[in-house]
């Protein structure tokens, strides 16, 4: 019994050093975004391997899962005669829901795993230390460029993924659903308000900081060898993921609960 | 200077240091040996202000490296890592020349740059080399490149981390020598963690020895092979049979 309390305890206390580093890690990070100096070559660089090479992945995901949707809703609406609400549904709920999360999940397995596999190998590779013996805060040189870059850019991969999602609907409702395009447009616009796009925005925002943060963090506390990278890789992963969805629910409910 | 006085360390239970003392005097070659595991990178962690002692004093020029005025110093201070740690995504002429490219020693890149091939073509490396990445490098050349980022900005100190392991003894004599003529060319004060008797000998002014936490011996070059003391007999002869435990 002794025995199984202190285990608990200890597990208990791990826990809470855990959260105590991540929160200490954050308002180093933040309180560093406005303070000089920038490192603009490194901000460009992570604007393109966020932003840029994620393109390919968010909008191949999205138009799937426009088009899935579509067929989806056409099939459950066809239940209660309401099939005429597919252009709408899928347009609200991209917008507002999969388009953000799915974009965030989609970053943050190919860029989450990145950033924590790099930074990950450069702290192994005593890298991290040779910065700050040439006078560098890693913080400022690794991590604020890529935070900024992830709040930057995935917004506008959200927006771009709520777009091709669309189209996705479009393409499956016009060719398979016999929908008129032209009245398929028009009903996917017309009940889409600007608070549903803002609000996917916003959630691709924070979902970019957790990526971000996410990837750094276990980067930086990334342990020796090669099972240290693949495991701050893995938590970086997993971490990400899960804040993201947790994330979402607490911002769709402050959004859109009234 | 570097002064270091009753400094210890440790990690939870695993007590590393346990009181080193030790000085070294302006443009001297301090080379610290010792076995592996007994503290010398962590000596040098602490020297850097990357691991803060649990207590003791470190003065680099009358600056604690622990301080508020860790730039200050480290501004003045060269490091050659173990494996080189230079940065993958750098060219080469980026890594030697990393401190006129941010931060508060910022010039022109054109100039940054010029700096940069002067300082390889000192530690032997062409020109035509400058574009290339770390990776398209051999051990020894990497190990060079390391060298010329340590003494880019003209240091006061500079310290070497095992600066010949994984070189063959060709490439290991070619890096002794450059690290010799470049301390006693720039005038710098120097310390060297090795467990390479040969460097020992090509590189040091002094040697000490850390074993067990502490310091257990120090002294001139030339007083290395009249030592009586046992752990620095043992360390020279490679002896298996003496104070240093050794697991077989």
């Amino acid at each position: 019994m002794i025995g199984f309390t202190a285990q608990t305890g200890r597990i208990f206390l791990t826990f809470c050093s855990f959260i105590g580093e991540l929160i200490i890690f954050c308002i180093r990070v933040f309180a560093n975004i406005l303070i000089p100096p920038f490192f603009m070559r490194a901000f460009f660089s992570s604007v393109v391997q966020i932003g840029w090479l994620s393109l390919p992945v968010v909008g191949i995901t999205s138009f799937f899962t426009g088009g899935a949707l579509a067929l989806q809703i056409y099939a459950g609406g066809a239940r209660f005669n309401a099939e005429e609400v597919v252009p709408s549904i899928v347009a609200i709920g991209m917008v507002r829901e999969l388009g953000p999360v799915l974009g965030g999940l989609m970053v943050a397995a190919r860029v989450a795993s990145s950033i924590a596999a790099e930074i990950g190998t450069m702290k192994v590779t005593e890298q991290i230390d040779a910065l700050t013996t040439l006078s560098t805060d890693p913080i400022k040189y690794l991590v604020v460029p890529r935070l900024v870059a992830a709040i930057l850019t995935v917004p506008l991969l959200v927006g771009v993924g709520d777009s091709i999602g669309i189209l996705g609907g479009y393409v499956i409702g016009v060719t398979r659903l016999e929908f008129n395009n032209t009245i398929y447009l028009i009903n996917s616009i017309n009940y889409l308000e600007l608070w549903d796009i803002l609000s996917g925005i916003i959630k691709g925002a924070v979902f970019g900081s957790i990526i971000a943060l996410m990837g750094c963090f276990f980067g930086i506390r990334c342990e020796k060898g090669a099972r240290g990278v693949g495991q701050a890789t893995k938590s970086a992963v997993v971490s990400a993921s899960v804040l993201i969805l947790a994330a979402n629910y607490f911002l769709t409910e402050a959004f859109f609960s009234s | 200077m570097i002064d270091v006085s009753d400094v210890y360390k440790s990690f939870g239970q695993n007590h590393v240091l346990k009181g080193v003392n030790l000085k070294v005097q302006d443009g001297k070659s301090m080379v610290i040996i010792g076995a592996s595991g007994q503290g010398k990178s962590v000596i040098l962690k602490c020297l850097l202000g990357l691991t803060k002692p649990n207590s003791g004093k470190i003065l680099l020029n009358g600056v604690d490296p622990n301080s508020a005025q860790k730039n200050i110093i480290l501004s003045k201070v060269g490091m050659l890592f173990q494996g080189g740690a230079l940065f993958d995504s750098l060219p080469i002429w980026q890594n030697v020349a990393f401190r006129y490219l941010h931060g508060k020693q910022k010039i022109n890149a054109s100039e940054a740059r010029k700096i940069a091939i002067e300082k390889l073509e000192r530690v032997g490396l062409k020109k035509s080399f400058a574009d290339n990445f770390p990776s398209e490098l051999s051990g020894g050349m990497q190990k060079r490149v390391a060298l010329a980022r340590a003494i880019a900005s003209q240091p006061e100190i500079i310290f070497f981390d095992e600066p010949t392991t994984g070189l063959d003894p060709i490439m290991a004599q070619v890096i002794n020598d450059l690290i010799r003529e470049l301390v006693v060319e720039l005038g710098v004060t120097a310390v060297t963690i090795t467990h390479d008797i040969q460097s020992v000998r090509s590189i040091a002014d002094e040697v000490a020895l850390l074993h067990d936490g502490i310091i257990q011996w120090s002294g001139l070059l030339n007083q290395l092979d009249k030592s009586k003391n046992k752990y620095l007999k043992q360390f020279i002869a490679g002896s298996t049979v003496g104070p240093i435990e050794t697991l077989r």
